[in-house]
């Protein structure tokens, strides 16, 4: 069994807060410098060049991309040969977000309950998602998602007569009802099957995808272009101000499921597409 | 166009819906908590800590200030949230709102009514709309943390005029 100590998972996710932060990563970075050679409206294009020129800036100076650093989101990969001789996984990530988002300046966007909003003042807690693999190593991929790209997610619960043509519908419903104020372009994750609790997360999961990558299923391979083809036609456009670039790419992940159901879940990720992952 | 807001509250009928402008000049930040708190100070008759007439709000929330940097990332925030509360605010004599997306129609009547106008900044890109904060001063409401009331003194802030003072506006309602 390998044993490591928690420092080293602390100081890597107080490093991959910061970073994530500070630095778009190289997918997003060129989609985005493509989208400004195909997209045709004058004020869209000019925003798309502000995106660009903010990573710039961003990546320079060593501030944040967006003033809203978002909520913490850890999806872990936790090896079954691995363990952490002095603590667990769980305060390890919340020990270096605390430390990431207070040292490096970042918004603190967290608080204690829904109703009594008073603010945690590190950013914890982090949203942790662990999935136990073979092996001896621990896979941590970061996600910074904002508040407002997160509000304009939605989940239905669709039976199975609903088929594509109800799952489509519900995604482009969803993009052009509520993603025009999620800062487009858009990342689009989409969850199908599972139940309730799960398609919401199999929605967010989908998002950690590299832009340009490809789903390993061809059927969903396809449906991903057909629905980012349908999504780039509803002229919501940058900054929801019209124009063809609304999302750069959408994300499936599918799960079996029930034989009375089709639940799907859109989750809206805003075009600062904080993702960072590290292996230890 | 370049556009000073002192100017702009003598005459703001001179910006137009989807006009771009470099906009120079005081914003006050405000977001949903600070909404929130002036709305319930007006109720119960209390005085707010600046004076609401002929202002500009800024929807936003900045990030903490890293040292020897005038203000931290500054973005809009989603201004929809600020729906229920902007009608309020531009009776109060609020003259202008800086943020980002869509409103109601209650608000785009709103605007008109009170001759006020309704500015985007593109959201996500607040590193680079931190260059042109020159002075950035807290106002009130320190406990709310990146939800108080900031003062910032702007230079050539790339806006988009999204609603102007005839209800005319650039989005889809």
């Amino acid at each position: 069994m390998r044993k490591i100590k928690s420092k080293t998972i602390i100081e890597s996710v107080e490093n991959l807060c910061a970073k994530a932060n500070f630095e778009l990563p190289v997918d997003v970075l060129k989609s985005l410098e493509k989208s400004i050679v195909f997209e045709r409206g004058s004020i869209a294009k000019d925003i798309l060049e502000e995106i660009v020129e903010n990573a710039f800036v961003a990546k320079e100076r060593q501030i944040p991309l967006c003033q809203d650093t978002g909520t913490a989101n850890f999806f872990v990969r936790f090896g079954d040969n691995v363990i952490i001789e002095d603590g667990n996984i769980y305060c390890a990530i919340n020990k270096g977000v605390s430390l990431g988002y207070t040292k490096n300046y970042l918004r603190k966007s967290i608080v204690f309950d829904p109703l009594n909003r008073k603010n945690t003042k590190d950013n914890t807690p982090a949203n942790i998602y662990i999935e136990i693999v073979s092996g001896d190593k621990i896979g941590i991929t970061f996600l910074a998602k904002g508040g407002g790209s997160e509000n304009a997610s939605s989940l239905k619960m669709l039976t199975p007569s609903a088929s594509w043509n109800g799952i489509k519908e519900f995604v482009l419903d969803t993009v052009n009802e509520k993603g025009r104020n999620a800062c487009p372009p858009l990342i689009v994750g989409v969850g199908i099957g599972g139940d309730f609790s799960s398609v919401g997360l199999m929605s967010k999961k989908a998002l950690i995808r590299k832009i340009g990558s490809e789903n390993k299923n061809i059927f969903y391979d396809e449906k991903e272009r057909e629905l980012l083809d349908e999504i780039n036609k509803l002229n919501v456009g940058p900054m929801g101000m019209c124009g063809t670039t609304t999302a750069l790419a959408v994300f499936i992940e599918t799960n079996p499921v029930h034989i009375a159901s089709l639940p799907v879940s859109v989750n809206i990720q805003c075009h600062s597409f904080r993702r960072k992952s590290i292996m230890i | 166009m370049k556009v000073n807001l002192q100017d702009l509250i003598l005459d703001s009928k001179i910006l137009k819906a989807g006009q771009k402008v470099l906009l120079s000049g005081a914003i006050y930040t405000a977001r949903d908590a600070a909404h929130d708190r002036i709305i319930k100070m007006l109720n119960c008759g209390k005085k707010i800590p600046f004076d609401l007439k002929n202002i500009a709000i800024y929807h936003c929330g900045p990030s903490p200030v890293k040292p020897g940097m005038i203000i931290g990332a500054c973005g809009p925030t989603t201004s929809s949230r600020m729906d229920g509360f902007t009608p309020r605010f531009l009776e109060e004599g609020v003259k202008f709102l800086i943020g980002k997306g869509a409103r109601s129609k209650v608000v785009v009547d709103s605007i008109e009514k009170n001759n006020a106008v309704y500015l985007v900044a593109t959201g996500g890109v607040a590193a680079l709309l931190s260059k042109t904060v020159k002075k950035f001063d807290l106002i009130a409401f320190e406990d709310l943390g990146p939800e108080a009331v900031y003062k910032l003194e702007v230079e050539d802030m790339p806006l988009i005029v999204a609603i102007d003072s005839f209800g005319d506006t650039v989005f889809k309602i």
